[in-house]
């Protein structure tokens, strides 16, 4: 029954309290509101919404997100150093990274991860060879890079949604 | 004794110098990197622990008037956007084969 009426309830929820915050009152109409919308958008939305994945490891996604959060501050540190210092010295390089995840939004979270931890960015998710290709600022050794961005944020992402 | 209010007031300074000093080094990268993909770099400083430090800012700033979440969702909105971005920035420029110091991968068109 919830399932028919709320497809997708964490989304139905993260929408609810996104509305909230985005007013920030909580007043009985702006209740009723983030819980229309949180109700409507997902039904609406749903043929675009039939892949998504179910989150199996809320822990594992906890984990995840404390980690990019760590690893965006640290790798904000290093790319400055390269920035300001000499940039002749650069070894920028296009990386060929194998996908294991298979369904199309956790590998665009896979790719966004990478792309907003300075250093490296995704330029294209190939579908077809099921490869991401990403530009990295400044690396002496790509295949110790790949498998360190597949090991740091690709499992994790398995382990969240299985695919 | 530093009172709380004193504590806040340093800390929406020092989130706010955080947040400024990469939005610079962001800018500096935009103009110092030599190519345009190593350019596409510098706006992930801006975007991640630029705004970060501001939003942080602004959340200590208005403690005292209320709790305001809107700076999570900034965050959240420009996690969203930006990766989207610069993807297709990339493609574009994969695509007409711009200038670029690491070798470019032999199929350009490849995930189309």
């Amino acid at each position: 029954m919830i399932r028919r009426w709320l497809p997708y309830p964490l989304l139905s929820a993260a929408l609810f309290a996104g509305w909230l915050m985005l007013t920030g009152d909580l007043s009985a109409g702006h209740l009723l509101l983030a819980a229309v919308l949180g109700a409507a958008i997902p039904r609406i939305s749903a043929p675009f919404l039939e892949h998504l994945p179910r989150v199996r490891s809320p822990s594992a996604a906890l984990r995840l997100l404390l980690r990019v959060t760590w690893d965006i501050v640290i790798a904000n540190v290093a790319v400055s150093r390269l920035v300001l210092g000499p940039t002749g010295r650069l070894a920028p390089v296009f990386l060929h990274v194998p996908l294991a995840l298979s369904n199309p939004q956790s590998t665009a979270l896979f790719a966004s991860i990478i792309t907003m931890t300075p250093g490296t960015v995704s330029a294209v998710i190939d579908t077809e060879n099921r490869e991401l290709l990403v530009h990295a600022l400044d690396c002496r050794d790509p295949d110790a890079l790949i498998a360190e961005i597949k090991e740091r944020y690709e499992k994790p992402l398995l382990e969240i949604f299985g695919c | 004794m530093m009172n709380t209010a004193t504590a806040l007031e340093w800390l929406v300074a020092l989130m706010l110098l955080v947040g400024s000093f990469f939005t610079l080094v962001g800018a500096i990268g935009l103009v110092r990197l030599p190519d345009f993909f190593m350019r596409l770099h510098a706006p992930t400083k801006a975007t991640t622990l630029g705004v970060g430090g501001m939003l942080l800012a602004s959340i200590a700033y208005s403690v005292n008037h209320g709790v305001s979440l809107h700076e999570l969702l900034i965050t959240l909105f420009l996690f969203v956007t930006a990766p989207v971005s610069a993807s297709l920035l990339a493609k574009a420029a994969l695509r007409l084969r711009l200038k670029s110091r690491a070798p470019l991968p032999e199929d350009p068109a490849s995930g189309h």
